[in-house]
């Protein structure tokens, strides 16, 4: 059976672009919805639209307010089971999405690579779909190929959560930043981030800094910011910007980070992914961390209220130095805690409504197949 | 869930169509005013009283009510709303999303909470509710009021304070508001 070898095991070196997760991988049902219109999966953040992320940033609100409380959990998603599919590594993301399933009283199984069969050579989607067989309700995929949750997606029946593939997408990383750009913005205005709604959006100008060129938080913070109104300048040496960047929806292009500095609001760094070979496309780090690093000289360029932000890890003394990564106007950590509440608002729109799949319609699929010898 | 909320979305779906004005915008102030002497009078004051309103519907009776205890006794009354949608039995079944994000003023152990919500319909909106506020502890007690009651109860619930008990069919509609309650029905998109 060599089509269950699918090339999804080597991450292929090419730019993404900006493409849907359909497009990524062929023939995949990435933005399937169920029959009454709500969503089965978040590949992409072309899957959501400004209204979807609008309604992502308003879920969000309320589970915001539940993370307050004395007991921080609700029963909404008792019953239903999420599998945490890290092929890639990963702090945040993975215990963010744990901590998010568990305060909505769903059931977690957790996966690593590196404890499973897939070290025993086991492909992608044998492991995947063993995992489906134990009746699962949500994927949520990290790996480091651009299209393996789209293709995860194509080979369950439960809902699929892209937690980052390769240099493709991070949707739920956008959409926190989105909701933690409004919730500043909101104090700001002495306004509840109802009363705001995502108005405060337009013309925002925001400059996502550093290597975009390997960066999947750069391609759904680009599509979630573009789609609410704001506007975006990518800051990076030639050689980190993507082979694709003419088709990207920003404003500006610009390889002077102190020029663009005192014109914009929000400043957001990206990580320097040594992992995947970003040091070849630069003659020096310390180079880089010169030019491109934010240190707390070149902070002071900053606009009065202007924030900085930054999608961790933290490469300390590369692209943000100790004192601005300490400063107030950084939201780092505020970005984290929001985290939690917004994967808590896309798991509860995505495995609450009707029709989702259900771990008793894929064993009922099963036991069909089996009937009829198809398994 | 308020009434307005339930016809909106399946499966009971479609458009409201205004039949009979029930109550005027009068009557359910008077009510609001009579079941505001019966919250004083069955708790002997107001100490230690809360009031929380049902989004979306129950909220602006609960501001009003919470504003004629203070006329009446002279004391504020800690007024809140609360969100039940995460609690909901019907989460999977049809399409749930919070309305509006829940104010709960404080610690509610040891509290009398009256819970106002415009219609009770079914129940279970309220027992989502119940489930709710113990979410943020042990009340001594949990009273609720209603500005109508429609009958068709699936669950062993019951109201302290009526607005107007109204025998409804179970295909009607209520609308309920400070401008009055409007009985219609439903009619598919």
């Amino acid at each position: 059976m060599t089509t269950r070898h699918e090339a999804i095991e080597e991450a292929p070196e090419m730019d993404p672009g900006l493409v849907s997760a359909e497009e990524t991988v062929p023939e995949a049902s990435a933005s399937d919805t169920s029959a009454d219109g709500a969503r089965r999966h978040l590949l992409s953040i072309s899957d959501l639209g400004s209204e979807g992320i609008e309604e992502v940033l308003r879920v969000s609100d309320a589970f915001v307010e539940v993370s307050k409380r004395a007991i921080p959990k609700v029963p909404a998603l008792r019953g239903k089971t999420v599998v945490t599919l890290f092929v890639e590594e990963s702090t945040r993301t993975k215990l963010s999405f744990e901590t998010a399933a568990k305060r909505l009283s769903a059931d977690v199984l957790s996966f690593s690579a590196s404890s499973s069969s897939l070290k025993k050579g086991e492909s992608l989607r044998d492991t995947v779909e063993t995992v489906a067989a134990m009746g699962v309700d949500a994927f949520v995929v990290r790996h480091s190929s651009s299209g393996a949750p789209a293709a995860v997606a194509r080979w369950v029946d439960a809902s699929v959560l892209n937690a980052g593939d390769g240099w493709h997408e991070h949707p739920t990383q956008a959409l926190l930043d989105c909701y933690t750009i409004r919730q500043v913005l909101a104090e700001r205005q002495k306004k509840t981030p109802q009363e705001t709604g995502v108005e405060c959006f337009k013309g925002l100008r925001v400059a996502i800094v550093g290597d975009i060129r390997h960066s999947r938080v750069a391609r759904s913070n680009v599509l979630a910011l573009e789609a609410l109104g704001a506007e975006v300048t990518l800051v990076a040496p030639g050689t980190l910007l993507p082979p694709s960047v003419e088709t990207w929806p920003v404003a500006e292009v610009s390889h002077d980070l102190d020029a663009v500095l005192p014109r914009i609001d929000v400043c957001y760094l990206l990580r320097l992914q040594a992992e995947r070979g970003a040091g070849r496309f630069l003659p020096s780090v310390r180079e880089y961390a010169t030019l491109f690093g934010l240190n707390a000289r070149r902070a002071e360029n900053l606009a009065e209220g202007a924030i900085v932000m930054h999608p961790g890890p933290m490469n300390r003394g590369v692209e943000i130095s100790d004192e601005v990564a300490d400063l107030p106007r950084s939201v780092i950590l505020r970005q984290v805690a929001n985290g939690v509440a917004v994967r808590m608002a896309v798991l509860f729109m995505l495995l609450g409504s009707p029709s989702g799949a259900s771990p008793s319609r894929v064993l009922a699929s099963l036991g069909d197949a089996w009937e009829s010898g198809g398994v | 869930m308020a009434e307005r909320e339930r016809r909106l979305t399946t499966p009971r779906g479609g458009v409201f169509v205004p039949r009979v004005q029930v109550l005027s915008a009068e009557d359910v102030s008077r009510a609001i005013t009579r079941i505001a002497h019966e919250v004083v009078e069955r708790n002997h004051g107001l100490s230690d009283v809360v009031v929380i309103g049902l989004q979306t519907g129950g909220v602006p009776l609960a501001r009003r009510l919470a504003q004629v205890l203070e006329e009446i006794e002279g004391t504020a009354v800690p007024c809140g709303t609360l969100d039940v949608a995460f609690y909901r039995d019907d989460i999977g079944i049809r399409p749930v999303l919070p309305e509006a994000v829940t104010d709960v003023p404080g610690d509610l152990a040891g509290e009398l909470v009256v819970l106002v919500d415009d219609v009770l319909f079914t129940g279970r909106t309220v027992r989502a509710a119940l489930n709710a506020l113990a979410d943020y502890g042990r009340a001594r007690a949990v009273q609720l009021a209603v500005m109508v009651d429609r009958g068709h109860r699936e669950i062993p619930i019951r109201a302290d304070y009526v607005g107007k008990n109204m025998p409804t069919r179970i295909d009607e509609q209520v609308d309920v508001s400070l401008d009055g309650v409007v009985l219609g029905d439903v009619v598919p998109r």
